[in-house]
């Protein structure tokens, strides 16, 4: 996948593009806003990690130019900034994810893969199968080999997100976020404890856990 | 709907009203006094009038006797005239004068009285008002002088029934007059505390518009204005400090971070080495989210934060929360659980309401022993709206209680646990935010009932449809 990553601070910069050459990414990089923004529209990107403050161009402005000129690239922003509204601002700029530094780096290898994937055209689907496992998105049943599974309404919307990263790393935050809209960490590990009831549901009693624990990352569903 | 007891509230109004009743009863005053003086003045003319008739009179009786007197005043009644006379026996039987009979008088001889009499006007007979004397002639005769004073008793009885008429007019015409002006007041204020209401919802930005008449309301206006630039460009500057505080230790903590998991990649997963890289990044972690915390905080606190207001139902907001920590709770046997109650709906921040709740639960849980419950509630109080957790826990002493909101307090029993000891700062730091007030209590028979107390401007009227299905 081809990345570009416009970020001033160089020894962050440096980490970043080794970190994502490592994982198997084409990369390319920019220091300041203006040369980013140029990058960004004359060549093709699967994604875009953009700094919220940068010299001549700001992060911000370097998206909103970026969406201007028809660039569908999905963004993910990363800041520095204090948190309460910067995210909304930097979603309304045109961005589609955002974390704040500092970041641990599988959170965003998880939030990029996340992003890459929501590109692929998916089509509308009603149903997501992982091995043996099937969720019906009309009916909003799930059964795993033919059984029914009982789910509650946050549990479904739990199991439909894994299901639909299915094989990717998701991590704690991305679930907090986008199953239970909260953009703080509680204190305690609660999420741990709903996945654990999740996987009670769906894996007990099956020969092959389909839900896996990425240890220092997060969470995975897959079949083998 | 509330403005007419609002309008007699003003003080404009109150200004105008104490204004026209001294205003009523001066004029009221005045008009008296001009009317005394101007019917004593009168009245002394008459007098003299009358003084002098007698003079003449007693005159012609020193020198003539009775019968000359009568025949004087005969002379002096040929013309009908402003002058009246009346000789009579004791029995009021007529000698001589220009009235038809003696007229109903009280008083006695000598005093200056006001009587009534008919006479013809116009070939019509009428009653009109005269003043004069009577005086006891020796032969038991008695002579009444008086003088006509009809016009000026006209004056007297339209004044007396015009002036409760007039004051009765000052009266409405004042009120009227104060309802207007307290009214155009009330304007000038409701636009100064609309643009203030907005402004403490968070539009900074918002300024009194002026209306260019230069009068009080607009030097208030223009004061206010400049006060709230002030405050805006300090609000700009303390933002500026909390970003550049966040970008400069956020830049090298990130630096920090990103060495350590270098590190952490090129050693083998196993070594000692590398369990202490990975004790290293938790550390880290564990700062981050200090300096995470304390900035939301400072943030929260100060309301530099333009975290956006929306209509929330508080139940909702609870119903997620508890949703959550249940498995959380059900894992540790707490029971915990959200009571029952009516939808209340609040101008609040989502996330921050949600993040404060998280915090009184998660330590809720933390503190309550196993078997224990826990419940929520939203509820409308009698000065506002409450949020409360209560739980069966060992509660909190008394004396503790207003410490345990500082940053960084954390009560010596709990201290082993983890946590920031910033958790029930962020708990107080939103309900400020909020307008709202933190309150710890007890729950009887043991535990701490936390309540998060907001007043009652920030309650909303329930919109006819609920705004969003809580199952969802």
């Amino acid at each position: 996948m081809r990345i570009l990553v416009v970020e001033d601070d160089l020894e962050a910069q440096r980490y970043l593009v080794q970190g994502l050459k490592e994982s198997g990414h084409v990369v390319d990089e920019a220091a300041d806003g203006e040369i980013g923004l140029s990058l960004a529209l004359s060549r093709p990107y699967d994604v875009a990690i953009v700094d919220r403050m940068l010299p001549v161009m700001d992060g911000l402005k370097v998206v909103a130019e970026m969406r201007e000129h028809g660039s569908a690239t999905p963004v993910l922003f990363l800041s520095a900034l204090s948190e309460v509204d910067d995210r909304v601002k930097g979603l309304k700029a045109g961005g589609d994810d955002y974390l704040t530094k500092p970041y641990a780096f599988v959170e965003l290898l998880a939030r990029i893969d996340a992003l890459m994937r929501r590109r692929m055209p998916a089509g509308v689907r009603t149903r997501l199968d992982v091995g043996d496992l099937e969720l019906d998105l009309l009916t909003r049943a799930a059964k795993r080999s033919g059984t029914d599974i009982e789910l509650q309404p946050r549990e479904f919307r739990l199991l439909e997100y894994l299901m639909r990263h299915a094989g990717q790393v998701v991590t704690r935050t991305m679930l907090l976020e986008s199953v239970w809209e909260y953009h703080f960490d509680p204190q305690t590990n609660v999420i741990d404890v709903h996945i654990s009831r999740l996987r009670a549901k769906i894996d007990k009693g099956f020969q092959a856990p389909l839900l896996h624990t990425v240890r220092g990352a997060g969470y995975m569903i897959r079949a083998h | 709907m509330r403005t007419k007891p609002r309008l007699l509230q003003t003080q404009a109004f109150r200004i105008v009203l104490v204004y026209v009743v001294l205003f009523a009863f001066s004029v009221t005053a005045l008009l008296f006094f001009t009317y005394w003086n101007t019917r004593r003045t009168l009245d002394a003319q008459t007098d003299q009038i009358i003084e002098a008739e007698i003079t003449g009179l007693n005159e012609e009786y020193q020198h003539f006797g009775l019968q000359g007197l009568a025949e004087t005043v005969r002379a002096r009644t040929l013309h009908q005239g402003q002058s009246l006379y009346m000789l009579s026996d004791s029995a009021h039987h007529m000698i001589a004068g220009n009235l038809d009979s003696w007229p109903q008088i009280s008083g006695s001889p000598g005093d200056m009285v006001e009587f009534d009499y008919e006479r013809p006007v116009d070939g019509k007979l009428e009653s009109r008002r005269a003043r004069g004397r009577v005086y006891a002639v020796p032969g038991d005769v008695l002579l009444l002088v008086a003088q006509d004073v009809h016009d000026r008793y006209l004056t007297e009885r339209m004044f007396t029934t015009t002036l409760p008429w007039t004051v009765i007019l000052i009266l409405i015409l004042g009120t009227a007059g104060g309802a207007l002006i307290g009214r155009n007041m009330l304007n000038r204020l409701d636009t100064i505390n609309r643009t203030s209401g907005e402004i403490i919802a968070g539009d900074l930005s918002r300024r009194v518009p002026l209306t260019g008449s230069g009068d009080e309301f607009d030097v208030l206006s223009e004061n206010l204005n400049r006060m709230l630039d002030r405050i805006e460009r300090l609000m700009k500057g303390l933002r500026e400090v909390t970003d550049s505080v966040a970008h400069d230790l956020r830049t090298p903590l990130n630096r920090l971070r990103n060495r350590l998991e270098e590190s952490a990649a090129r050693l083998s997963a196993e070594g000692a080495q590398a369990s202490e890289i990975e004790r290293a990044i938790a550390e880290t972690d564990q700062l981050i989210a200090t300096f995470n915390a304390l900035l939301l905080i400072a943030e929260t606190d100060a309301g530099t934060t333009r975290a956006a207001m929306s209509a929330l139902v508080l139940g909702e907001v609870a119903a997620d929360v508890v949703e959550l920590y249940e498995p959380l709770a059900d894992e540790k046997k707490v029971s915990l659980s959200l009571l029952p109650g009516p939808p209340v709906v609040i101008e609040g921040n989502r996330s921050l309401i949600a993040q404060a709740l998280a915090n009184l639960v998660d330590n809720a849980i933390k503190y309550t022993p196993s078997g224990g419950r826990i419940r929520i509630r939203a509820a409308i109080a009698d000065d506002g709206v409450e949020l409360s957790v209560a739980d069966s826990g060992p509660g909190i002493p008394e004396a503790d209680r207003p410490r345990v909101t500082e940053r960084f307090v954390r009560l010596e029993a709990s201290r082993n646990s983890p946590g920031t000891g910033l958790g029930l700062s962020l708990v107080a730091a939103v309900a400020h935010f909020h307008n709202a007030e933190l309150v710890l209590d007890d729950n009887a028979p043991t535990g701490l009932k936390a309540v998060l107390r907001f007043p009652l401007t920030t309650l909303r009227a329930l919109p006819a449809a609920p705004l969003k299905n809580a199952a969802e």
